[in-house]
């Protein structure tokens, strides 16, 4: 336990680390005495909860291995001991968590306001955008230079998870819908960029990427010190969240929009508050691909170096229990996934996509509310 | 005034396509063509929109369509190379998507998931099952090509001295489209799905289970939404990659909304949806527009035309009450 810091436990507690849909806002028996251990309580059932999400993707991933002939022991061998077996293994599977730390954010912060803000995909390809643009293009001194492409990245990401609040609150078009379809068009848009006006002379199949300057220093193997800085942003959120106004009522429309109407709270503000956030966090995410992530430093025009990590910080963030800093622990777990998923393809011939579906099943999981029934009866008797 | 309002939006789409296919047949392209390939992009939206529109009048909301689109476009091909003919194709795919719908219909109605968080879980679980399964079968990443032979082969009409070609599942999902709108609204059964997504206490106090209701539709939601993914490679492209779906499942769960749960709008925007994806193919190809408009504006058209379609016509849709709820007897 003393991995996990006083404060995760504290905003972990009560009534607090359920999320804003009314089965999780059930109310906990208080059947632990001391304050003290009711916060533990309050941290392990998530964790237990995630953990037996986790062992059931596992196990529907290893039948899914066998069902074409492959040997899941020896695939989920290679893929601990590659992802978590040598000092560099963890590093790079660091290096892996980093975006999804940040894209966890954008879903978390969307679920806390009751929102469903799955456009961290076209959020990112977007921050990723203005990450090259200054990163690449413009001529800055060492010091300013990563810290300009990085706020420019995250405002271009904020910006475009604009249009679907607005839509939000404007015309009430569910965000699913709208955000899916940003997206898209953030692909095509993107691509466009780059084939056309940012490409590297002599390699068509890449944006120009980030100047020696505009870097983040490298810590080890391809991890940089660009997961300090996203790590920060996930503390700040969690502050935002808990320990602001602009947070409380965020959280009081997402748990309970009666309530939150009763007490004066303006939903719109919360919804434009969440998609912001949520946006910031993906251009970040963007950012930290390009200016964070070595040998390339580069976009790539089909998104290659992009792709999927928004749809991945789905099931991170609900890994994490919909919590900024829970999802850092989840990103590590799951960045661990995604570089083992590559010594399990050397190795046994796994395709590392099967990673991806594991972590469907685990989404899938986490969604039915009975599976904490399941452990309590395991518990009681 | 009234039949105006309630028909206002066939009226409208068939002005704007008339208004589109006078500025193309200017242009100087074939309509034909374009219609064609409307209506090769409008079936497998029409289908899947057509399912969940069931679906949700029963009260369950499955975003996963995407994810059943993705995973049936793979399974159907592999289906139609066993039993050598894109038919068995078609229909194991369709079994497929139901096969699906039933695990996740179980998932959300007697494990009373969340239902939009475990269809994103289906999402994503097929954007990984997809080219898991690509490479495990055929053992080449992201993308198979089948033989000419297994292609679902399209009804053939002579004009003049050229074919006008359409495929017998895109009458399918007209004819569906209709049933659908018979069943819910002239049957007992239809008052029943209805009445399992308005009100399910009254429903279950009629002495008729919730839950199998629920599971039915979600059943054939499911099986149209499978058919219309394995319609994609088998009748369409005659490939498969791992991005086949492209959305296409979110620009059905638009039509949807569009449609405030009524088939036959669904078809309407179905058909609003494909006919631009059509529209944009044909400019893609054409001599004197592409080097005007960029090849990435002209692939952004139907995503854009999705949404501002869903912005213009929202406002005044009734959803089912207990839609998107699962049902607890108390």
């Amino acid at each position: 336990m003393a991995l996990i810091p006083p404060f995760f436990l504290e905003t972990l507690s009560e009534r607090e680390n359920k999320v804003g849909f009314s089965y999780l806002v059930k109310e906990e028996k208080a059947s632990l005495g001391s304050q003290m251990s009711r916060r533990l309580a309050g941290t392990i059932r998530p964790v237990s909860e995630s953990g037996l999400a986790v062992v059931i993707g596992l196990v529907v991933g290893a039948f899914l291995m066998l069902a074409f002939g492959y040997d899941p022991i020896r695939a989920y061998f290679a893929l601990f001991t590659g992802a978590f077996g040598s000092p560099a293994g963890i590093l790079e599977s660091l290096a892996f968590a980093t975006p999804l730390m940040a894209t966890a954010v954008t879903f978390a912060v969307g679920v806390r306001a009751a929102l469903f803000n799955i456009g961290a995909e076209g959020q990112m390809y977007v921050g990723a955008m203005g990450a090259t643009i200054v990163g690449g293009a413009i001529l800055l001194p060492a010091g300013v230079h990563p810290i300009a492409a990085t706020l420019f990245a995250m405002c271009l990401g904020g910006l475009w998870a604009l249009p679907a609040a607005v839509l939000k609150i404007w015309r009430g078009v569910h965000e699913v819908v709208s955000t899916i379809m940003l997206n898209w068009i953030a692909f095509w848009f993107v691509t466009y960029l780059i084939r056309t006006y940012f490409a590297e002379p002599g390699r068509a199949e890449r944006a120009m990427p980030a100047l020696p300057t505009a870097r983040y220093a490298i810590i080890g193997a391809t991890l940089t010190t660009m997961i300090v800085v996203v790590v920060v942003f996930c503390i700040a959120v969690t502050v935002l969240l808990w320990r602001t106004g602009v947070g409380f009522e965020l959280r009081l429309v997402g748990d309970n929009p009666e309530a939150a109407k009763y007490a004066g709270a303006s939903s719109s503000r919360a919804i434009l508050v969440s998609f912001l956030v949520g946006g910031l966090a993906a251009g970040l995410a963007g950012a930290s691909q390009i200016l964070g992530r070595p040998p390339s430093y580069a976009l790539y025009a089909t998104m290659g170096n992009l792709i999927n990590l928004g749809f991945d910080g789905i099931g991170v963030a609900l890994i994490g229990r919909n919590h900024p800093v829970g999802g850092v622990f989840a990103a590590v777990f799951y960045g661990g996934l995604m570089h083992g998923g590559r010594f399990m393809e050397y190795n046994v011939g796994v395709a590392s996509e099967l990673v991806d579906a594991i972590n469907g099943i685990i989404v899938i999981a986490l969604a039915v509310p009975e599976i904490v029934a399941i452990i309590r009866r395991r518990r009681e008797s | 005034m009234k039949t105006v309002r309630r028909f206002q939006w066939y009226l409208i789409a068939i002005a704007v396509t008339l208004a589109v296919m006078y500025i193309i047949s200017l242009a100087g392209f074939g309509i034909p063509g374009l219609i064609e390939t409307g209506l090769l992009a409008m079936t497998p939206l029409a289908l899947a929109a057509v399912g969940e529109c069931l679906n949700e009048q029963a009260g369950t909301v499955n975003v996963g369509m995407e994810g059943i689109f993705l995973i049936t476009a793979v399974l159907g091909v592999y289906w139609a190379e066993i039993f050598g003919s894109g038919l068995y194709g078609l229909l194991l795919g369709s079994a497929t998507g139901a096969l699906i719908s039933l695990l996740f219909g179980l998932v959300c109605i007697y494990g009373k998931a969340n239902q939009v968080i475990a269809g994103m879980g289906l999402n994503i679980l097929a954007l990984g099952l997809g080219p898991y399964l690509l490479m495990s079968i055929w053992a080449f990443p992201g993308i198979h090509v089948f033989q000419r032979e297994l292609m679902f082969q399209p009804l053939q009409f002579r004009m003049g001295d050229t074919y006008f070609s359409i495929s017998s599942v895109t009458i399918a999902a007209v004819v569906i489209a209709i049933l659908a709108y018979l069943l819910l609204h002239r049957t007992l059964l239809g008052i029943r799905i209805r009445g399992a997504g308005e009100n399910p206490i009254a429903v279950d106090v009629a002495g008729v289970s919730v839950g199998k209701i629920r599971l039915l539709m979600c059943i054939v939601g499911g099986a149209l939404a499978g058919l219309g993914g394995a319609f994609m490679p088998l009748a369409w492209f005659g490939g498969v990659v791992k991005e086949i779906s492209a959305g296409r499942g979110f620009i059905a769960l638009a039509a949807v909304v569009f449609a405030g749960l009524d088939p036959l709008l669904a078809l309407v925007a179905a058909f609003i949806f494909g006919f631009s994806e059509g529209v944009a193919f044909t400019v893609v190809v054409s001599p004197g527009v592409k080097e005007i408009v960029p090849f990435y504006f002209v692939q952004m058209a139907p995503y854009a035309v999705t949404l501002l379609v869903v912005v213009a016509a929202i406002g005044g849709k009734k959803f089912p009450r207990a839609l998107g709820k699962p049902y607890v007897r108390e």
